[in-house]
């Protein structure tokens, strides 16, 4: 079998034909099978959705439980058969509920990684290594410039201008699901136990990440807290929200952007960011190369992102390798593009 | 080294005005000679590494990385000082070696053997993190681009010592880096330093584009007109230094020494004494020629006799802000227009034209003179007319732009309706969107019309609708070269782009065989399919004369 039997971009996602799935498609189709919850990856409408069950949770908090006509819970590591295929999902490190799809057949294995990121992060499980005859990677961060700093040094950089101007609120503007929640655990864990606000579009989300397990302290919405009175507080918004009007009620806010692209400085500009922080939940180009070569894969197939660098290394050290030119996925912003008015 | 990298790192971020100046005036107050001095020089752009050009940049980071992440990696943060600094291999010598505060590293620069310089770059480079990487790269090749003028820089120092900022730019051309003399002075430690330089640089008078609310407002007789004349803006400075010898001078309008490269004017003003404000052009036979030709003089550090007698360069002189030993800057516009004929006419060079003046009878006479100069000037000269300038008689000389005393009312633009062809990155502010565009028109091919370039546009837009386009070139990429992105052009799927521009010439650089003046793009066409974009005919038409009443 070749891997093009088993697995091949359309425009609608990445098509398993014996199997009849699609994995993250990003139109409906009959049967998905979905990496994680970020809503470039995971979309409403699909007949049949196969997914961890945090994904599934984190899909039905956001677009309602009639999202799909069925769901299955997929158990990390254990296969499902659909066809005579084999698909497990194991962590990607990425989100909670964040996974890596293997997909196997007549001894061939691909593994879809969907989005991962090798730095610990408290909030989800750790990125596990599957050895495999074809990669499926994103190059999100596939350029030699994006390594990222541990996210506790960048925190610290958070707290120390606090201490600095304990008179200003810190907007902190941050993805709603994995990286918001992922910025407060770190900050619990450097050792702050001040009252975090949250605004409303996090809330639901930030819930179900403590209801998980997460350790994310005292959290209090934004909504009904008064502006004027946030000298020296943490905010988190999404990052629309930083040039927003709603930024604006804040008395000389410092704001801050917890993002990987952070680490380019006329990204941190263009968005009227003060405080760059560099905290990503994408693997930085180390992390890709890392993983690129513990999978002992033969051929590399790179989907979103800054594919062409990581397609010429991939070549540079004797891989097969090649872009599949995805449409469809962000590759721009960090993981997702912003939620849709209304949407938590 | 790391103080001020932090200086400037924080600059970059920091969005206002008034922030900035407060972090300079802390740094200029907080740091010791000659570091503060040499902050200062980098941020006038007084200091120059002339052995640290970006190609030694280049061959020092292709020695440690592969060339086609490099290329690519700059290609997506746009700027190659930063690029460098991200990608240069980290060193663990970096914690041993002892920190060198900026005053060293610029004896270090200067002191060295033009080929022991890549050595001694990469030394310090890898001493350093990367904050401290980009900025010494950022010092080294000059231009910071991290938001801060001379003018600002120089703001802070004044704000810092509670003077005048007109007051060190006064003494500020006798001066040299560190600046320890100036820095004695603003601490109150020693008088005020000679203007070492007899014929100094004075900040230039700006002007308001003006609103058609003051019409309304502005009495019409309290004005006079000029034409607003398409070159540059320079200044004529003379004055005797300690030897008794005349020192002549040209500036642009931010300061900057241009006198290599136009001797003839330098020649022209022999015999003068003082400063006179004017607009530089290329003048033949006393008809004024069009900014096209004036280019050719532009940007040169020397020129040959062939090029001064081709584009013979000449001032249209309009103000006077020097003369007999005296600062006539606080007169009235009339007085000092007054003198200035007086000494146009001693000069008695075809070099040296007076501006002419215009009484404005009423704003409507003044709209039909801004509309049709042709009834005053020959339809060549036209061109080279931008639009009026309207000065109240009594405006003193100020520097800056003072509200309601100089206003400039600009001819309507030329306007075509162009088609997306191409896009690449930006650069600085703009880097990693797809900001830089080549526009097409149709014209007749072999097999039926085609699209051929006339020019590029990388402003006109809002950050929003930046944000469209580089969406739209994502996703409409027909075929990459290198950096360039082919972006779908066919006659009912693409992209009509509306560019306004000040004018047009012939060119043998661009495949059209025209070249645009100071093009833009006005207004994105989402509802006009490209099919019914502009032909090349309109844009020949134009070249030829004949100003389109827009």
């Amino acid at each position: 079998m070749r891997p093009a039997d088993l697995l091949i971009p359309t425009p609608a996602g990445l098509y398993c034909p014996p199997a009849d799935v699609f994995i993250d498609p990003v139109r409906p189709v009959a049967r998905a099978l979905i990496t994680h919850g970020h809503s470039d990856h995971a979309r409403a409408g699909h007949g049949a959705v196969l997914a961890t069950r945090e994904t599934l949770d984190m899909m039905a908090i956001r677009y309602g439980e009639g999202f799909t006509g069925e769901r299955q819970t997929a158990k990390l590591g254990l296969p499902v058969d659909i066809n005579g295929v084999r698909f497990s999902f194991h962590p990607a490190g990425h989100v909670l509920g964040s996974a890596q799809i293997a997909v196997e057949a007549n001894g061939l294995r691909i593994v879809a990684s969907g989005d991962y990121k090798r730095a610990l992060d408290p909030t989800c499980a750790p990125f596990e290594v599957l050895r495999c005859d074809v990669f499926i990677t994103e190059a999100t961060f596939g350029l030699p410039v994006f390594t990222h700093p541990e996210a506790g040094l960048e925190v610290a950089k958070l707290l120390r201008s606090i201490a600095l101007f304990p008179e200003r609120a810190h907007l902190v503007g941050a993805y709603s699901l994995g990286k918001a929640q992922r910025v407060i655990a770190e900050i619990r864990q450097a050792g702050c136990d001040e009252t975090i606000y949250l605004h409303g579009a996090m809330e639901k989300l930030t819930a179900y990440y403590a209801e998980q397990g997460s350790k994310l302290g005292v959290l209090r919405p934004m909504a009904g807290s008064d502006r004027q009175a946030m000298q020296g507080a943490i905010i988190l918004c999404p990052p629309s929200a930083i040039q927003d009007v709603w930024s604006r009620k804040f008395a000389d806010p410092v704001t801050c952007f917890a993002s990987g692209w952070m680490r380019i400085r006329a990204r941190a500009r263009q968005r009227g960011v003060e405080l760059p922080l560099i905290v990503s939940d994408h693997a930085d180009w180390p992390e890709l190369q890392q993983t690129i070569r513990e999978t002992e894969a033969s051929e590399i197939w790179v989907t979103h992102g800054q594919e062409d660098a990581l397609v010429h290394w991939c070549q540079s050290i004797g891989l097969a390798a090649r872009p599949l030119n995805m449409v469809g996925y962000s590759d721009d912003g960090d993981a997702e593009p912003e939620a849709p008015k209304g949407t938590p | 080294m790391n103080r001020f990298a932090a200086l400037i790192d924080r600059l970059g971020y920091e969005p206002g005005r008034n922030a900035k100046i407060r972090l300079l005036v802390d740094y200029f107050a907080t740091t010791p000679d000659p570091d503060r001095g040499y902050a200062l020089a980098a941020m006038a752009g007084t200091l120059d590494f002339g052995q640290a050009k970006p190609a030694l940049l280049r061959s020092l980071i292709s020695e440690r990385t592969d060339p086609t992440l490099f290329a690519l990696s700059y290609d997506y943060v746009g700027d190659l000082s930063e690029t460098i600094a991200l990608m240069w291999p980290a060193s663990n010598t970096q914690s041993a070696q002892r920190e060198l505060g900026l005053g060293e590293v610029v004896a270090l620069l200067s002191n060295t053997k033009k080929a022991d310089i890549p050595a001694l770059l990469a030394n310090l480079l890898d001493g350093l993190d990367e904050t401290g990487r980009w900025a010494m790269l950022k010092l080294i090749t000059g231009g910071l681009r991290i938001g801060i003028s001379s003018r600002l820089a120089k703001t802070a120092l004044a704000q810092g010592a509670d003077i005048e900022v007109d007051a060190i730019e006064q003494v500020w051309h006798g001066l040299t880096p560190p600046y320890e003399a100036l820095f004695l002075w603003l601490e109150g430690k020693a008088p005020a330093p000679l203007s070492g330089n007899p014929a100094p640089f004075r900040p230039v008078m700006l002007s308001h584009a003006i609103e058609d609310s003051d019409f309304v407002s502005l009495n019409s007789a309290d004005f006079v007109a000029e034409w607003k004349w398409d070159g540059i803006r320079v200044q004529a400075t003379a004055g005797t230094d300690a030897t008794g010898k005349t020192v002549t001078k040209l500036y642009s309008r931010a300061g900057e020494d241009i006198s290599d490269a136009f001797p003839d004017i330098i020649d022209a003003l022999m015999g003068f004494d003082g400063a006179i404000d004017g607009e530089l052009l290329v003048v033949r036979d006393g008809k004024v020629e069009s900014f096209n030709a004036l280019q050719q003089r532009l940007n040169r550090k020397k020129v040959t006799p062939k090029l001064m007698a081709e584009y013979p360069a000449a001032i249209c002189v309009y103000d006077l802000l020097y003369a007999d030993g005296e600062d006539w800057r606080d007169k009235p516009f009339t007085e000092r227009r007054e003198r200035l004929e007086q000494l146009v006419a001693q000069l008695k060079s075809p070099r040296i034209e007076l501006s002419p003046v215009f009484d404005i009878p009423s704003w409507e006479v003044l709209a039909a003179l801004r509309a049709s100069p042709e009834g005053k000037v020959t339809p060549q000269e036209a061109e080279a007319i931008e639009g009026c300038m309207i000065k109240r008689r009594d405006s003193p000389y100020l520097a800056g732009r003072p509200k309601g005393l100089w206003f400039k009312w600009k001819r309507d633009p030329f306007i075509v309706d162009a088609v997306l062809m191409y896009a690449r990155r930006g650069h600085g502010k703009r880097s990693s969107f797809y900001s830089d565009f080549t526009f097409g028109v149709w014209r007749d091919g072999e097999n039926g019309p085609e699209l051929v370039p006339v020019g590029k546009a990388y402003f006109g837009f809002t950050d929003q609708e930046l944000a469209e386009i580089d969406r739209f070139v994502r996703k409409h990429t027909v075929n990459r070269f290198g950096p360039v992105r082919e972006i779908v052009h066919e006659p009912d799927l693409g992209l009509v782009f509306e560019v306004a521009f000040e004018g047009i010439g012939p060119s043998t650089r661009h495949r059209s065989g025209l070249a645009m003046r100071f093009p833009r793009i006005s207004r994105l066409r989402w509802d006009k399919p490209p099919r019914e974009a502009d032909r090349i005919e309109t844009l020949t038409a134009l070249s030829a004369g004949g100003r389109k009443k827009s």
